[in-house]
């Protein structure tokens, strides 16, 4: 029966990557690490779209499946308004800062792949990435500035 | 080490500092009932695409097999009587 088998395997999935994902997760939204129900929605929406697409993956890593939903999830923009002040490492930095942030270095991902998945050109990733380093080591003193738009990191 | 390096190793000590959050239970389970949910709806509305074509191709045959559109039309007009 695929329902069943398909139901296993993303059983072993989730047991597996869900933690981290959390993480992740929890960094982007910059909530504190034990209240945090936004990061917990972005990653349950973004395993709800892996499982639905489980059967088409052909090889695919589910894991990257998943990351790449939470992260365009969390690009469009939903999981940053309004909310609780921002807190965590990243609450100095803006959302997009965060993204690339996350991507590069928490997840690994190649600067040229986290151009293409938000769309942006790799000069401007670099730069995000470079500010968003530099706001982490040396974050302004104050409090963080809350509900980071979007727009505010556009060029 | 380069500048850059140094950098990113320290970012990713402050990653590292911080505290990991606890997967709450019921996620898993939650991911795959509305998972299963937008598999329900694909396959419905792809039931729904398939059982329009199935009704406009029985539509179109029943019509074609009335009308007989490819048969010449009889004339309207009576040829005119000659040689009588």
């Amino acid at each position: 029966m695929r329902g069943a088998r398909r139901a296993r395997e993303f059983e072993a999935f989730v047991a597996g990557a869900a933690g981290r994902l959390l993480h992740a997760a929890t960094l982007l939204t910059a909530e504190p690490t034990d209240a945090n129900p936004r990061a917990r929605q972005l990653l349950t929406a973004s395993l709800a779209h892996t499982y639905a697409s489980w059967d088409r993956l052909r090889g695919e890593d589910p894991y990257d499946c998943a990351r790449r939903e939470l992260a365009l999830r969390y690009a469009r923009g939903a999981w940053h308004r309004g909310g609780p002040p921002p807190d965590g490492p990243l609450a100095h930095l803006k959302a997009r800062e965060r993204l690339v942030l996350v991507l590069r270095l928490f997840e690994g991902v190649g600067e040229e792949q986290v151009a293409a998945l938000l769309g942006l050109p790799q000069e401007r990733v670099g730069a995000l990435h470079a500010r968003a380093m530099a706001l982490v080591l040396h974050p302004p003193r104050g409090p963080a500035p809350d509900g980071p738009a979007m727009s505010g990191a556009a060029p | 080490m380069s500048l850059q390096e140094r950098k990113e190793a320290a970012v990713r000590a402050v990653f590292d500092r911080a505290p990991r959050p606890v997967v709450p239970p019921g996620l898993c389970a939650e991911a795959m009932r509305r998972g299963e949910r937008t598999l329900r709806r694909r396959r419905t509305a792809r039931r729904v695409l398939w059982c329009v074509l199935l009704a406009a191709v029985a539509a179109f045959t029943v019509w074609a097999a009335v009308a007989r559109p490819w048969e010449e039309p009889p004339a309207r007009t009576t040829p005119p009587l000659t040689g009588w």
